[in-house]
Order: C-alpha cells, then structure tokens, then sequence
C-alpha cells in the first residue's frame, strides 16, 4: 500500500483543532460553572424558592375606548410536595372551612398524573383555587404553621359590560392537552376558551416572571434574595382594542332578546365589526370564578345553545339577501345588462317547473327586480348563465362558484375568532353526484335566490353587504382594532377584490336604494340616511321563514354594512327590516328618533322563539 | 471463502481495538444514568423500567450491543464490495422517508413503524462514509488527479443532504458537511479547509455581534473578525511561508500600531476602528506584495489573498444581511444563530440550560439532585441537551470528564485511522472522526452558548434509538475494519 507521509501529517492539523475547540470549550464551562456566580444562586434549591410572577392579562377596550374587561386579584394555595412536613390538618382546614374529606380529594387530584401530568414534588403545586378574600385573610396569618405551603396571587376576568360574551369569551384553567401542546403552561395557569381570549390568547397572556425567595430551615420564606436582583419580572399581555361598538353591540343584543338568530355589523372602509350579536346569548360573568364549571354545563345543556355563536358558526339558507351577488355575477358575465328584461308571470316558469313571485310590473329589469326582489328574475338569470349555449353547465357553475368564493362564501373568511363555520356553496361535482350526472339550470335553479343547497353564515351576507358597500373590495373581518404595541396579523391589512367591475356594483347599490326608497324594505327608510338594502325571507325546514336583512348606509361613502337574521320570524320586512334599520340609526345618528320609538318597542319586546321550539343545528 | 471466515473468527476479538470499546461502553452508559437524571421525578420509577425514557434507552443500548456483535462477525470485506449498494439503499430510503414521514413539530424525518420511530437520516451516516471510502479505495483513484473526482466525491456528501434538507431536518443534513475533513485528509489543498472554516467563522461572528456596544467605532463582530484575520496573517507568514523575517516584522507592525491606538484612546484620542485595522491590515498587504516581488513565492500571494478575501466577506456579510435581506429573512437568521433572545424559541433553552450548567458548580449537585432539570425548564433535556442534566449534577468535574472521554475517543480514532493498510479503512476511520467532532462542537457549544442552536445529539448519550443505532454502526463497523487489519499482518 502506497502511503502518502507529506499527508499524513494533517492528521496533526485534525487532531489540533479538535483539540483547540475541546479546550476553548473547558475553558468556557470553567468560567460558567466554577468562575462565574451569576448561576450560583440555583445551586443550592433548599434555600431559594422560585415563585412565578404571573403577568397582568391584557385589558380589553372597545372601539371608542371604553374599558370592557379587566383582571381582579384570586388567590390559590400553593405548595411544594417534598418542603411540606407533616401538619395539622384540622388547623388548616378549619382555617379554610373546608372538611378532610375534600382535602384529600384535593391532595389525591393534585398529585393524580393523569389530571396533572406537570407534577413533581421540586415544583410549586396548585391545591386549591380562588379563595376568596377572607380565607385568603386568615390562611396569611396562620401560613407559618404550614411549612411548604404558600399563597400565590393571580388574576380573573371581570367585566365591565355585560354584552359580547361571544366576542369575548373568557378564561379557563388549563387542560391535559394544553400542557402537552405548549410548554408555556403549568398546571393551574389560566388560557383562553372562547372568543377572543382564545384566538389572541399568545398576545394577552404576556410572559410569566420569577422571584426568588430565600426560605430558612423550615421553609418559612425569609424574603427577597439579594433584594430581588436576580428576579425576573414579568411582562404584562398586550391590550387589545376592539372593533365592537359596546353600545351598539348592547343595542343589538337587547333587540334579539327573545329572538334566534343574529346581527353582524361592519365598517365597509376598514372591515372592522362593529357589533356580533348572538341570540340568545349569556352573561359573560358566569364563566369567571369557583361556579365556572358548573354554569359552563348549564350553557352547553341549554336547548338555545347560547355557547352557538350564530353569528360566524350557523349555516343558514340567505334567502333573497343573495340576489345582489347574483345580479353582480350575471353583469359581469354578461348574461344580463341594465337593459335586459325577463318575464314574471307571478315567478318563475320553464318546461313545468314554477318559482312563485309576488305581484309587481313584468317584464322586469335589474334595478327594479332587486328592488322588488323579483324571484323569476333571479331565475332567468341563472338558467341563462348554466345553460349558456356553447357552454356546459359544469363549467359554468365552477365559474359562478368561483365568483362566490371570491366573494367570502362557501369557505372560512377568517375572522379572528374560533370556530367559525364556512357555510357551503355546491360545486359540479356535488351536483354530478347528486343526479348522477345529469343536470341543468333548472335542476338547480333555487340557488339563484338564496336557496337549496347554498347556506351562508350572517358573517359571509354581512361581508357581501360591506363589498357591496365599498363598490367591489373587503377586508376581512375582524373584531379586534389594535393590539397595543404591535401590529394587527397580515390577513386583516389584506384588501380582497372579488373579479368584478366597480360599475356593477353602482348598479346593485342602485337597486338597494330604490329597495329602500320604494320597495321591500320602505321601512328603513330613515330621513337623511340614504340606507340601501335587501330584505330576504328564507324557507326552512325549521318551520317558519327565516327573516333576514341587508343593508349599509350612507349611499355615498358608507359607514356601516349590517345583516340581520332572525329565525322562524317570518318575512324579511317584519324583523329584519326594522331591526337592522335600527342598529344603522342608532351607529349614525346615536340615538333613535321619537317618530321611530314605536318601532323600537315593537322590536324590544316581540318574541319569535315561541315559532322556533327547540332546534337542532 | 467460508473456512477462512470461520478460522478468522476467534481472532476478531483477540484483534479487536478494546480501548474504543471500552470508551464507548463508557459513554453509552454515562447517557442512561445522565437520562435517567433528566427524566427523574421524586416519586420516580427505576431506572430500568421501560416506560421511562433510561429505561428505553436501556434497551436500545441492548440492541445496539447485539447489532454491534452482528457487525463483528461478518467478513470485514462485506462492507467495502456492499458500499455502493448500501449506500443506494439508504438514499432510497431517505427519499422514500419525504413522502411517507408524518410531520413532527416542523419535519418529516421519522418513519413511525408501529410503536417504534426511525430517524433514516442517522443511518446517512455510515452509508455515506462506506460510499465514500469506497470512492477513493477505487484504483488509482487521487482526489487531485482531476476536477471531477472532487465531483464525485461532493455528489456523494451532497445528496443525502440535500434530501435530509428536504425533510426539513436543518441539523443532521449540516453534520455531513464535516466530511470536508476527509477530504483534506486526502489532498484537499489546506487553504481550501481555512477558507471554509473562516467563512462560517466570519458569517456567524459578524452576524452574532453586530449589535452595540461598539468597539473603536465598530461592531464587536468586525473587531473580533479583523483581529483574527490580523492573527492568521501573521501565522500564515510565519508557518505556511515559512518566512521568519517577514512574519515577525508584520506582526510587530500589527503590535505596535495597535499599542499605539489603545495609548491614543487613554489620553482621549479615539482613533476610528475602521480606519485603523483598514489601513494595518493594507499597509501589511502592500509590504507583503513587495517582498514578495524579492521573492515571487505564490504561497504569499495565497496569504494576501486571504486576507483581502476575508476583508471583503465580512463586509458583504454585513451589507447582505442588512440591506438585502428582509426583515423576517433576518430574523430567522438570527434566532437561528441564538442571537435573538426568543423567549419562547431558541435563545429560551439556550439560557436555561446556561443557568442549568452553570449552577453545576465545580462538583456539581450531586446524582438526581439537580432542580433546574427537575423543573423542566431545559425543554431537550433528555435529548439534545443532555449535557446539561452532566453539567447541572456532575459539575465541572462532570462535564470535563466526558468531553475528555470524547477528546480520546476522537484521537484514539485518528490514531486507529493512521494504523490503517487500506485506503478504505483510512477513509472510513476519517469519515467517523469527523461526524464525531462535528457533533461534539456543535452539541456542546450549542448547550454551553458558543454555537448556534443546530439540533443534534450527542453521540452515544442522547436519549434516542436512532441516534444510537447510527453511531453504534459507524463505530463498530469501523472496528470491525480495524481488527481486520491486524488479520492481514499477522
């Protein structure tokens, strides 16, 4: 074997730096672990307790700055396993008027690993929550015959108003599946469910703090080491300021007492919500404190299902409310102009099928078919673009499809709350399936007016509202305005522009305004306002109609996009007109004028569940 | 063929190199006991019992030894006629492991089989050693005989990184880049394996210390990179040229000139950093290139070209990662690196497993008692910061014994590496030698601060299967290599 000696020697250069790099690192642990005693205050854990500092949550404003939520002090015992000593436990649980019995309940779940997997007996342990203020008093002064144990403060929710409980959602102590999934908990910390304070949950919660106490030979803690120079403190979670109105949202949600459904509200410029209303709802402060649990089951079994939040998660048929999207997509596929004309021979009928329409001028053209809101119109629009000839009807639908899910339909729009269902809007394969294959525009003709298969939620009609509104482009929506010192995610800065020309939305917004001026919504016609609308009166398989509503206003430059569903309520004129005419009057002028008092009683004390009975979803 | 097998076997062992043995019996063992530390609890199980993870890395270890056995009985010569398949297979499976592994936190490395996970990018390892020492063991083959045996020999370290890359598992793909080493080893011009280690050197220091404080009017970063750059100009002189004269005199040139500026500052003047190491370094430059006009040795113009290289890296260093790169680009960058102090990422465990070490002490808190490791606050423990759970309980004591295990391991390695008649044994050795310095430096440095945190273990003590079948392979295959030779001799 040849050997190559000029190389062998770099066997030297291998070895040296090896060598250089082991002893550069000896080098650095002596400096970390023998020079340095920056560290040293951990080396002996007898003597120091580390406590957590938890931050202050962040607080939660409205949109005009009105404080809505804040923390207020909770105390829980704590203690670590291996300092507590054997103590009279008839002393401490006479101190804190609770029986033996519930004591080893409490010791048994504390160190059960399948309810606290986080447990180890070198960590501070939650035994008991909340005390309240008198208990807290008395344990204070009795602690030093309990070595071991500590008390820890921390913060609940309270809230100012008693609106948006939906919006808002509230707090909950952690569970198994939270610790596994993100390190940042311990057992007993506290992470939002629901609402926003569990979709910003990583801005509101901030970042834990450390003191470290100095405990003499019994455990009694002797104060602050070093007079806390060696703490960490903790930074306190980003406040968030909503984009709800919470005067408006109260409105809203005093308007649907006694009613199912919901109200969803945007400003068009910014597609920031300015109120989603829920019905029935629930007082948020249920879900704070000791009786969390058992008011938490006492909402899940409720029949309404307040815990439902109408508003982003049911799926419901539009109705009429649709017809401005398919009036957009027709012009700019250029199946209908501003003059084309169908007939209405009291609705729609082609080959023995009939749509039923109600009495107006026939033939009729697009303004005045959505200021009628003329079915047949609809109808022939519809049959026209499936059965365009040179086309076939599967390709069509995929394009009318794609305009739509432009639109913010069919999927998720991504509101910045959990939960949200995406509604449906049925493709060629669905109805391929369903017929086997053969089907035309007829087949599928009641999706032209909001019904059938396409169901949407009251998130979704309220965005086409804002796009229409805004004459062609949405944000997303969002409930929450600013997050202090940062910026909002990307997605809610994002404009989204649906492929169709302004100037049909011109012609839409026409038509919602002759619908207010002489049409199906005359009663939302607020001196001043120029409010543009759509009523829709949705056929159900619940009974009853469904009432809904569409409607921005000002005309020009609008301030407020708002949909209104209410269920089982009957025609779109009877509850979705007046109570969506009132929230945009209430947002413009502040007030209700006193010619309009009536209708606003009207509202406030009608009831349409007694239609509803108790339904599933 | 078979009778010859079967008289050699008795001698495998009477041939085997016990001393490594022994080392890595060590090792393995020191792993358990420091991952049973990790994972202890007070009302803790045994450290055998299967459920935890000593327990399991107990019975890997069992595996490993029988796996090790198998490697030994079979005919040395198995390996080098297989290499090329081998290594075909373990691509394969690499390539296969994209598509069929689920993602786990971020990446699709792990083949889950049942109640047991495969990390194939561990078995990377050794097939990539194998099909390299296989490469330059072909006949008559140099590595500077022709470019395209540098080709072969990249296509062959490059592959597999580039498919563990695509299974976005960073870490593992970056270790083979150590088989530079090999190359070296094998012709490789030196100044090849310089530049490339100044030019991570100099993209992490610059980019590590390019915050304030300044030095002189400059970042910490370029300070630390002209200083060394000074340092390597004057060695370089002095070694590589071999030219005493010309080296003392620029690196008086160097002393001077620097104890001039640090006197300047005391009396109030501040001469800009800048400046100075710019005009040092060229004034150095200009009085090189004319000697060496005296002289005309290419080996200065080598020198002076490092020099202005290194120069301009650091500067397009800077002006790349400030001026071209976005500021997410950034960032990652900088987490990355342990830069960013990301509570929640990287710079989080950094931090706690230096204030774990650190509480060490010089002896450390003694077996099972160590808190910060109790506390779980070094969230790799058990795994990637192993060391730690050594450093926290053992001490100074503790970790300068297994990085002294490891030191001798490695020389032991170069030792048994240099003994070798076969190219191929030699080449294999080598390639071993480097993934265990690349993973000692990186695991090490990363835990104690001094590197940018790459996820890997550390060889023979990280809690894992796959980790530890890899390198009980490489380890043992070498080995079996290695006892061969004395076969031949005797």
């Amino acid at each position: 074997m040849s050997k190559d000696y000029s190389l062998e020697k770099r066997k030297y250069v291998i070895a040296a730096f090896i060598c250089v790099i082991v002893v550069i690192y000896v080098v650095r642990l002596f400096n970390l672990q023998v020079k340095d005693d920056k560290y040293k205050i951990n080396a002996d854990s007898n003597a120091f307790l580390r406590r957590t500092v938890y931050p202050a949550r962040g607080l939660i404003y409205d949109r005009n700055g009105e404080l809505v939520v804040f923390n207020q002090p909770a105390y829980d015992v704590m203690l670590v396993p291996k300092d507590v000593v054997d103590f009279d436990t008839t002393a401490f649980c006479r101190t804190l008027g609770i029986t033996r019995e519930q004591l080893r309940e409490k010791w048994a779940e504390m160190k059960d690993p399948r309810r606290n997997p986080g447990y180890s007996s070198y960590t501070p342990q939650k035994l008991i929550a909340h005390l309240s203020q008198e208990d807290y008093g008395r344990l204070q002064e009795k602690l030093y015959l309990f070595p071991g144990f500590f008390i820890q403060k921390r913060t609940i929710r309270q809230y100012n108003r008693l609106a948006a409980a939906n919006v808002l959602g509230n707090i909950r102590e952690v569970s198994v599946s939270d610790l596994e999934r993100d390190s940042y908990y311990r057992r007993g910390d506290y992470t939002g469910d629901l609402g926003i304070e569990k979709s910003y949950e990583t801005y509101l919660r901030g970042v834990k703090g450390e003191e470290i106490l100095m405990k003499d030979a019994l455990g009694r803690i002797k104060g602050k080491y070093e007079d806390g120079k060696f703490d960490v403190s903790p930074r306190s979670g980003h406040n968030l300021k909503l984009s709800i109105d919470i005067d408006l949202q109260e409105y809203g949600e005093r308007l649907m007492t006694g009613k199912i459904g919901a109200i969803v509200a945007i400003e068009p410029e910014t597609g920031e919500i300015l109120a989603l209303v829920t019905s029935p709802t629930y007082d948020p402060t249920l879900l704070i404190g000791r009786e969390r649990g058992k008011n938490y089951a006492e909402l899940v079994q409720n029949p309404y299902k307040p815990l439902f939040d109408r508003a982003l998660q049911a799926a419901y048929p539009p109705g009429s409310t649709f017809k401005p999207s398919q009036a957009l997509i027709f012009l700019q596929e250029g199946i209908i102009t501003t003059g084309t004309s169908f007939p209405c021979a009291r609705g729609y009928n082609n080959r023995g099928l009939h749509v039923g329409c109600h009495g107006h001028a026939s033939p009729i053209t697009v303004k005045p078919a959505l200021q009628t809101s003329c079915n047949a119109y609809f109808c022939w629009g519809l049959k026209n673009m499936i059965d365009k000839v040179g086309t076939k009807p599967s390709g069509q639908l995929t394009k009318w499809k794609d305009y739509l899910v432009e639109m913010g339909y069919g999927y998720k729009l991504g509101i910045d709350l959990p939960s949200e269902s995406r509604g449906f809007i049925p493709n060629a394969d669905y109805y391929s399936k369903a017929y086997k294959g053969s089907w035309s525009g007829n087949t599928i003709i009641s999706i032209s007016i909001g019904q059938g298969e396409v169901l949407a939620t009251p998130l979704q009609i309220a965005n086409l509202c804002a796009t229409i509104a805004n004459r062609g482009w949405f944000y997303t929506p969002h409930v929450v305005k600013e997050i202090e010192d940062t910026v909002l995610p990307q997605t809610y800065r994002t404009k989204h522009t649906p492929h169709i020309d302004r100037r049909y939305y011109d012609i839409v917004a026409e038509g919602m305004r002759m619908a207010v001026t002489g049409g199906t919504c005359r009663a939302a016609n607020l001196p001043g306002l120029e409010v543009c609308g759509k009523t829709g009166t949705a056929q159900n398989p619940h009974g009853r109609d469904h009432s809904a509503f569409i409607g921005f206003a000002p005309y020009k430059n609008p301030k407020i996009a708002v949909a209104v569903y209410v269920e089982n309520a009957g025609y779109g004129a009877a509850f979705g007109v007046p109570i969506g005419s009132l929230m945009i009057e209430k947002y413009l002028n502040g007030k209700i004028a006193p010619e309009r008092k009536h209708v606003e009683e009207n509202m406030l004390n009608s009831n349409t569940i007694i239609y509803s009975g108790v339904k599933k979803h | 063929m078979e009778s010859r097998s079967i008289s050699q076997q008795p001698s495998v062992f009477r041939t085997l190199d016990w001393f490594t043995l022994i080392l890595y019996l060590l090792l393995v063992a020191g792993g358990v006991v420091s991952i049973y530390a990790a994972s202890y609890d007070f009302d803790g199980a045994s450290m055998f019992d299967f459920t935890e993870f000593s327990g399991k890395q107990t019975m890997w270890i069992g595996l490993s030894l029988i796996l090790g056995l198998v490697i030994l009985l079979i005919d040395y010569r198995v390996y080098e006629t297989y290499a090329y398949p081998i290594y075909g297979a373990v691509v394969l499976l690499l390539i296969a492991t994209i598509f069929l592994a689920p993602n786990i936190k971020g990446s699709h490395s792990w083949l889950v089989l049942g109640p047991v996970s495969l990390q194939p990018a561990e078995f990377g390892k050794f097939a990539t050693a194998l099909a390299l020492a296989r490469l330059f063991s072909s006949y008559n083959f140099s590595l500077n005989a022709k470019i395209s045996n540098y080709f072969r020999a990249l296509t062959i370290i490059f592959l597999p990184i580039a498919l563990i890359l695509l299974q976005r598992e960073t870490g593992s793909a970056l270790v083979y880049i150590s088989l530079i080493f090999v190359l070296y080893r094998e012709g490789m011009p030196g100044i090849v394996l310089l530049s490339i280690l100044c030019a991570i050197a100099w993209f992490v220091i610059t980019v590590k210390y390019a915050a304030p404080p300044l030095i002189m009017g400059i970042t910490l970063g370029q300070f630390i990179v002209f200083t060394a750059v000074m340092v390597l100009f004057v060695v370089m002189l002095l070694i590589y040229c071999r030219n005493f004269i010309v080296g003392r005199n620029v690196a008086l040139g160097f002393a001077g000139s620097g104890l001039l500026v640090w006197l300047l500052s005391l009396i109030g003047v501040n001469v800009p950093g800048m400046a100075y190491f710019l005009v040092a370094l060229g004034g150095a430059v200009v009085y090189v290139a004319i000697m060496m006009l005296h002289l005309r040795i290419s080996k200065y113009l080598v020198s002076i070209g490092f020099v202005v290289a290194s120069v301009l890296f650091m500067f397009s260093v800077n002006y790349v990662f400030n001026n071209v790169l976005g500021n997410h680009q950034q960032m990652r960058i900088k987490v990355t690196l342990g830069i960013e102090d990301n509570l929640r990422g990287a710079g989080y465990n950094v931090n706690q497993s230096k204030i774990a070490i650190g509480s060490g002490g010089l002896t450390g808190k003694g077996f099972l008692n160590g808190t910060q490791t109790k506390l779980k606050y070094v969230p790799e423990q058990h795994t990637d910061f192993i060391f730690c759970t050594v450093g926290e309980e053992e001490g100074f004591v503790g970790t300068v014994t297994v990085l002294a295990l490891f030191l001798l391991l490695i020389l032991r390695l170069i030792h048994i590496a240099e003994r070798q008649h076969s190219i191929f044994g030699r080449v294999y050795a080598y390639c071993v030698v480097s993934y265990l310095i690349f993973h000692l430096c990186i695991n090490v440095g990363m835990v104690i601060g001094l590197c940018p945190v790459i996820g890997i273990p550390l060889p023979f003590f990280s809690y894992g299967g796959s980790a530890l079948w890899g390198f009980t392979i490489l380890l043992f295959i070498l080995l079996r290599i290695d006892a061969a030779r004395k076969i031949n001799r005797d």
